[in-house]
């Protein structure tokens, strides 16, 4: 006979031991090792590092490998392990500008200060399957040319340059000593700050960022973009500990940074000028920085005294909905046993049609 | 009880109750206010928890700040012990806090639940905590938190109201059977979370403290022991629980939440008790139902009667 | 936090009391009482602690404090509280930042309540947050020796009768117009020796 999901401890043991072998896969293929997929599977890496909230190759390797390679559930396990960690401090805000460059591209000139660097991109590779890759010998240890001459060491931010001329919004830090809004501590609140804003978006969906992004750009948002910048590279980590009083450098993390600009038609304060989006990630990951800038500026539509009318512009919308360990584990959800809700449902169907059957009956007696 | 003096054992990789002091004070806190103003939503810093959100992340969360060594944890779904969801919550709760547990109502100092009130009531001390997908009674009318606060906090509900009697008008009755609506000291409409409306008079004055936890939401709320919790109703349509034609087909009660089970393709059913230890413990004082003898019913009832050892095998 | 409070002097070391001593499970059970002394509210709870906090803190008070206080919890001290080791105490073993403003505590800690400041200059919280309000933590001499009052609301089985001794004269009074503001409005928390009972603020309180 069908027992619904009662099934218990038994059940869900062999369920873990069934995903284990699965995971494991056909015996006769070498197991996959953590630190291939750090080596080889790197922008995956990246991508669990910035929605999981922690900056360390190996274990985002290791929540890949567990996960099968379902990215969602690697930053699920990497935000839940995160839960687990004590914090010893708040870092002082990283300096993009002294960022050693590995890539760095700007839309909006032909050539900056410190040049154009295209550096490891995908972007001119015709997207042909390459066979090569596929061969049982492999691609051995393919290598890259040394530039002829090193890279500026400063590279200043094409923002910057628009700035000189007052061209652009003045970009201004927060005072000195001024909490930054943390989702991770605090309840989301609304209306939310920059802060809260960025750091929802940096943590959030790539796919669903991506798609408002692009909402944006279709005409569910008003603002004509440039990249104005998109860097990629190591940066240093400073801390200040309580007991010294003076920053010191804790390590270094890869990441990546897009400044959009956008055209702002001023206001009876301010003249016509232009304004800024931002996006920022962890690793290499171009495609989700640029679609945070644009989801970014989209939702400065308060502050600009602009209508917000799209989707993109919605605070709540987007800052509810961009987290896809909540919105997995809710859709999820209606995996669970819903049977006495059912029931009651169940109940009013049935009640509803009998009394539907009653009227037509009486009026057909009539 | 002194928990102090009661040596606490756990899986010491982590936290006891898995959550770290500081996070347990927070919550606390949030527990605090949420029973100083019954119904009303805190918001909370929900931590994430290795449950996916909506699995209970929020009970969780809840169970985790309030229980101690010394507690007895009971974890139900649907009403009944062993579910597979239940089950994982109460190892998880097994692993973490080594608290001991039970499948006995009476015998539980904490009862987690999702979707069910137990039938027998609860006493003085004891502590329900409900997990709940969603906190806000009125997200259904109004998506935007911003606004749902502010009827809240002015206390407009003209909009929930003129829901229910849309109902009316279209059924002739309130087409609400779940998640149904409770009006809580007068003052905040609040979600019962998605139990059936069934259960919703068990809230009232209840001699056990309410505890509700929204994970996802990060929200908290309570309803303290001895509160007024009315379901909204119209004095020409007043509030209404679920009946059946039928008893327990196996321990024949006439007085509790019956879940059906369908026992073939050819329309073959069966009415049993939601609540699995009300059902089982009636059986064990003699208590039958008309299809106790029944091979087919009689297998039904084993998986759960056999879900403690179980769970024991797999420790 | 301002520079210059008076309270923020380095800890004197040689003085300082022991905290929990087992914090986990201490917190835990101090918690679960007061968790009780809220929801049946005008009841007496006992308070299992072997704490020895500084004068003028009784047992049950300190371990009210040690539960619920950290870094997030700005508290205001009274004078009776801010006098002798409690300071140097509560910032040593919670990390909580001591207020002298009343409307910025979440908790105020109130050693001699004859000479407590009025209710209303403390957070009643906010429409749409009432949680944003005060929780204070009121030592008493005696639960139970006072004048009897009549106490209805949540966690109450219809009405009981509490009796708090050491409170000033128009305490209840200022109860009343406090309960009026419900769903705003400070909560309270009475402790004496070791023992606590609770004071939310739906709480009705008749003579």
């Amino acid at each position: 006979m069908y027992v619904a999901v009662k099934g218990g401890e038994r059940a869900i043991l062999n369920s873990h031991k069934l995903i284990a072998e699965t995971r494991r896969g056909d015996g006769q293929v070498p197991e996959l090792s953590v630190r291939q997929i750090g080596e080889q599977l790197g922008l995956a890496v990246d991508r669990v590092m910035t929605e999981g909230s922690v900056y360390d190759r190996e274990l985002a390797a290791l929540a890949i490998k567990q996960a099968q390679g379902d990215l969602v559930e690697a930053i699920f396990l990497l935000r839940a392990y995160r839960t687990t960690l004590p914090r010893f401090a708040v870092s002082e805000p990283i300096d993009t500008a002294t960022m050693l460059v590995q890539r760095r591209v700007s839309a909006a000139y032909k050539d900056i200060p410190g040049g154009q660097v295209l550096g490891p991109t995908y972007d001119y590779t015709h997207r042909l399957l390459d066979f090569a890759l596929a061969a049982e010998e492999g691609v051995g240890l393919p290598e890259a040319p040394e530039a002829e001459a090193p890279l500026d060491e400063g590279m200043p931010h094409v923002a910057d340059i628009l700035d000189h001329e007052g061209l652009i919004e003045e970009e201004r830090p927060d005072s000195e000593g001024a909490e930054v809004f943390d989702l991770t501590r605090e309840p989301m609140s609304f209306p939310a700050g920059r802060d809260q804003r960025l750091q929802n978006l940096a943590r959030g969906d790539e796919g669903f960022v991506l798609a408002l992004g692009y909402s944006t750009q279709r005409g569910y948002g008003g603002n004509h973009p440039f990249a104005g910048e998109i860097r990629m590279g190591e940066v240093s980590v400073e801390i200040v500990p309580e007991e010294l009083g003076f920053a010191i450098d804790i390590g270094d993390v890869v990441v990546s940074e897009c400044q959009m600009i956008n055209q702002f038609e001023g206001s009876k304060e301010k003249p016509p000028q232009f304004t800024r989006g931002y996006g920022l990630s962890f690793g290499h990951n171009e495609r989700k920085v640029m679609a945070m800038a644009l989801v970014d500026r989209a939702l400065r539509a308060r502050e600009m005294g602009e209508t917000a009318m799209y989707p993109a512009q919605d605070e709540e919308f987007v800052l509810y909905h961009a987290d896809n360990v909540e919105a997995a584990g809710f859709v999820s959800h209606l995996k669970l046993p819903h049977y006495v809700d059912f029931q009651a449902e169940l109940n009013l169907i049935r009640k509803l049609r009998q009394e539907h059957q009653d009227r037509l009956e009486k009026e057909a007696a009539e | 009880m002194n928990a102090v003096a009661k040596k606490a054992s756990w899986d010491e990789a982590y936290n006891f109750a898995y959550l770290d002091e500081q996070t347990k004070r927070m919550i606390r806190r949030a527990l605090l206010k949420a029973v100083a103003i019954p119904g009303y939503q805190v918001p909370f810093g929900g931590r994430e928890m290795p449950l996916a959100y909506g699995w209970g992340t929020g009970g969780m969360q809840v169970t985790a700040s309030v229980i101690g060594p010394s507690d007895t944890l009971k974890v139900i779904d649907q009403g009944a012990d062993d579910t597979t969801n239940a089950v994982s919550i109460r190892r998880f709760f097994k692993r973490v806090a080594g608290v001991a547990t039970t499948e006995a109502t009476e015998e539980a100092s904490v009862i987690q639940t999702r979707h069910r009130i137990p039938e027998k009531p609860l006493k003085e001390g004891q502590v329900l905590v409900y997990q709940v997908p969603q906190p806000e009674p009125l997200r259904k009318l109004e998506p935007r938190e911003t606004e749902t606060r502010k009827m809240h906090g002015y206390a407009e509900y003209g909009l929930m109201h003129v829901r229910l009697y849309e109902d009316i008008s279209r059924f002739g009755h309130i087409a609400t059977t779940y998640s149904y609506p409770v009006m809580v000291n007068g003052r905040y409409v609040m979600s019962p979370s998605p139990i059936p409306k069934f259960d919703n008079p068990k809230m009232e004055n209840n001699k056990a403290i309410q505890l509700f936890g929204a994970g996802r939401e990060k929200r908290i709320y309570a309803i303290p022991p001895y509160t007024r919790v009315k379901s909204l109703d119209f004095d020409d349509h007043p509030f209404e629980v679920q009946r059946w034609p039928q008893a327990c087909a196996l321990c024949g009660a006439r007085n509790s939440y019956l879940d059906e089970v369908v026992l073939d393709d050819k329309g073959g059913r069966m009415f049993v008790c939601s609540d699995t230890h009300f059902c089982a413990d009636r059986q064990e004082k003699g208590h039958r139902g008309p299809m106790a003898a029944d091979p087919a019913a009689r297998a039904f009832a084993r998986s759960s009667e056999t879900s403690e050892q179980k769970e024991d095998d797999g420790r | 936090m301002s520079d210059g409070n008076p309270m923020l002097t380095a800890p004197d070391m040689e003085g300082l009391k022991p905290g929990f001593s087992e914090p986990v499970f201490e917190a835990q059970v101090a918690f679960r009482t007061v968790l009780n002394a809220m929801s049946y509210a005008g009841r007496v709870h006992a308070l299992e602690t072997k704490l020895d906090p500084p004068a003028p803190l009784d047992p049950a008070m300190a371990a009210l404090a040690l539960t619920l206080f950290d870094f997030d919890t700005p508290v205001w001290l009274d004078a009776a509280a801010a006098d002798g080791g409690t300071p140097d105490f509560l910032r040593f073993h919670c990390g909580a930042p001591l207020v002298a403003a009343l409307g910025e505590a979440r908790f105020a800690v109130v050693a001699d309540p004859s000479k407590m400041p009025p209710f209303d200059r403390f957070a009643i919280g906010e429409d749409r947050y009432p949680d944003r309000s005060a929780t204070l933590l009121i030592q008493v001499p005696s639960l139970t020796g006072g004048p009897a009052m009549a106490w209805r609301g949540p966690g109450i089985d219809g009405a009981t009768t509490v009796a708090i001794a050491g409170l000033p004269a128009d305490f209840w009074a200022q109860w009343a117009d406090n309960h009026a503001l419900y769903p705003l409005g400070v909560d309270v928390v009475f402790a004496a020796g070791r023992a606590l009972v609770g004071l939310p603020r739906g709480i009705q309180v008749e003579g």
